[in-house]
């Protein structure tokens, strides 16, 4: 498996990063170089084994579905990039 | 007066404190001097002196009413992957910039409640990717140790700051986090003592997630003691995380001198690999001597795929990291770039937020998760991880202990392994292992190298046998007698 610069570019649209095409270059390098180091793996032999989904014989816990919190939206913005009034403000979704 | 702090050991200072022969603010006050004139080696990121003095009084008067916690008045440097309320917090990425969290992390605030002091946020690799230190967004850590010829060093990563803070004396104890050694593989480069727990025995909440089913909170310190009452401190179980375990949390410390007699010690034959470093061999085998003259039995034990967890490692890891590192968009807190529209801006904010070596994992993990190729490289990662966790649940049958050397080099040269990702990842061979199977392992300093470098072994233990761990680290440090410590060329 061999990733070429379209490949590398369609990644980072999905990933959501912006990706300057004389960088698409070097990262598919470095990628191919990752992805082939991790190729070894075909060789193990995994028939009949089961996928690991927790490494801890745990069944996840779940809460009361009960209102705990809330009521702070002070806290909650306090960080916001930008806000206005008690709202995130973002580029314009829909027309 | 001040209390220069690099010349004791958490315990040693708490007896100090217990007797009155200083206070904490005297402490305190000479971890802050000492951690400013630490300043070229770049180990922390934001310090709070003034909050420091302030929690040193509150502990000096909570000590005066007979109210002690575990670590009253102990000065502590929190690595910046902690949520620390009010606190700037960045993972040393660029993304969260100006991010003051309005909660703290539960490891963190378990600690404040037994008393410790915060002297400020400790540099690291962004978002714990790295084994060197060199991926910060503000700069690399300098090891406190140097070459013989005075070129400087990495402290190992990604608890990179955590190591040089607690090595070169200005805090007692630091946080740190482990994902696939990033606790133990600095301790060892740094020549301190580091613990990952079990998974689920420190909880996650208000750490910033790098691959969920990985990462560990844990201490490290000087000395396995103070590791053994960090934990003590850090560990239990929190509602709020659904993985952390729900039960109770042993005392470290009672059974710290047991002694390791009649334990049965594994040695791992696939961990002696082509072409190591002779004197990591040499290392292995003295630490075998030691367990060995202490009254342990070793055993030869195989752990067959150990030679596929790298591999699996660096798919799992970085899928987990791209789904985790998804919440980085620039809208709710943190950096934000323009764009003409939602995506332009997310891309923007993300393309200029996170350094090269993130952007390299969120593209592995990303591509493995795609369409057409997640059960290639996703499933059958998740596969072999079950392999190597078995490996480890039959060796654990027949030994109480596995004993391997820590990294598979001393501390290198800033800028020496940038160049290839797949280099760089080797450093954590020995490390990664443990944490895909969610095992306790430890670092405990050695012997130095040739070079004059510390060096490290690590002991892996059964689930939760945490107690049984330390016991066992205690025994090789006792025999091992490490008391070098790094000449302080920063203060000259």
């Amino acid at each position: 498996m061999s990733l070429d610069k379209a490949a590398v570019a369609k990644i980072a649209k999905l990933a959501r990063l912006k990706m300057e095409p004389d960088r698409q270059e070097a990262l598919a390098s470095e990628l191919n170089r990752i992805l082939s180091f991790v190729e070894e793996l075909q060789a193990v032999n995994t028939d009949n084994v089961q996928p690991m989904t927790s490494v801890a014989p745990m069944k996840l816990r779940h809460r009361e579905d009960a209102v705990t919190d809330g009521g702070k939206p002070e806290a909650v913005l306090k960080n916001a990039p930008q806000r206005q009034g008690d709202f995130y403000t973002v580029p314009k979704v829909v027309e | 007066m001040t209390i220069d702090p690099d010349k004791f050991t958490i315990a040693s200072a708490l007896e100090g404190l217990a007797k009155k022969e200083f206070t904490s603010v005297e402490l305190t006050q000479g971890s802050i001097k000492a951690m400013q004139a630490a300043k070229p080696l770049n180990a922390m990121i934001t310090e709070t002196p003034e909050k420091a003095l302030e929690m040193a009084r509150a502990a000096d008067a909570r000590r005066a009413k007979g109210e002690a916690g575990l670590l009253e008045g102990i000065p502590l440097a929190i690595k910046d992957l902690f949520a620390t309320q009010g606190v700037l917090t960045t993972a040393a990425s660029h993304i969260l910039d100006g991010f003051h969290p309005e909660y703290e992390s539960t490891a963190t605030a378990n600690l404040w409640k037994q008393g410790a002091v915060m002297l400020g946020k400790l540099n690291l690799d962004e978002f714990a990717m790295g084994s060197s230190n060199e991926t910060s967004y503000y700069g690399p850590v300098v090891n406190p140790w140097r070459a013989k010829d005075g070129t400087r060093l990495v402290p190992g990563g990604s608890s990179g700051g955590s190591a040089a803070a607690v090595s070169a004396g200005f805090a007692l104890g630091a946080t740190g986090t482990d994902t696939g050694g990033s606790i133990r593989q600095p301790a060892s480069l740094c020549g301190i003592t580091g613990i990952k727990p079990t998974y689920g025995r420190v909880s996650r909440w208000g750490i910033v997630a790098f691959a969920s089913s990985l990462d560990q909170a844990g201490p490290m310190a000087r000395t396995v003691r103070d590791c053994a009452l960090m934990l003590q401190a850090m560990a239990g179980f929190d509602p709020k995380d659904s993985t952390s375990v729900d039960r109770p949390v042993p005392d470290y410390v009672a059974n710290l001198d047991g002694g390791v007699k009649g334990m049965r010690i594994g040695i791992p034959r696939e961990y002696r690999m082509d072409g190591m470093d002779p004197e990591i061999v040499a290392l292995w085998e003295q630490g075998k001597q030691w367990l060995k003259e202490a009254g342990a039995e070793i055993v030869d034990i195989n752990l067959p795929h150990t030679h596929y967890a790298l591999a699996t490692y660096y798919i799992v890891a970085p899928a987990e990291a791209s789904s985790n590192l998804a919440r980085y968009d620039g809208v709710r807190y943190g950096l934000r770039v323009p764009g003409k529209d939602l995506t332009e801006m997310y891309e923007n904010t993300r393309g200029e937020g996170f350094g090269r070596e993130v952007q390299r994992r969120i593209m592995i993990g990303t591509y493995v998760l795609s369409a057409g190729y997640y059960d290639a490289y996703y499933t059958k990662a998740q596969k072999v991880r079950t392999l190597i966790k078995k490996d480890f649940e039959q060796a654990f049958q027949r030994v109480d202990a596995i004993l391997t050397p820590t990294a598979p080099n001393a501390a290198f040269p800033i800028g020496m392994k940038n160049d290839d990702p797949v280099t760089m990842y080797l450093n954590d061979v020995f490390t990664v292992p443990t944490s895909l199977a969610g095992l306790p392992g430890m670092s405990v300093p050695a012997g130095l190298s040739s070079g004059g470098l510390p060096l490290g072994l690590q002991l892996i233990g059964k689930p939760f046998e945490e107690s049984q761990l330390l016991r066992v680290g205690r025994t090789l440090e006792k025999a091992a007698n490490y008391t070098a410590k790094p000449f302080h060329w920063w203060e000259s």
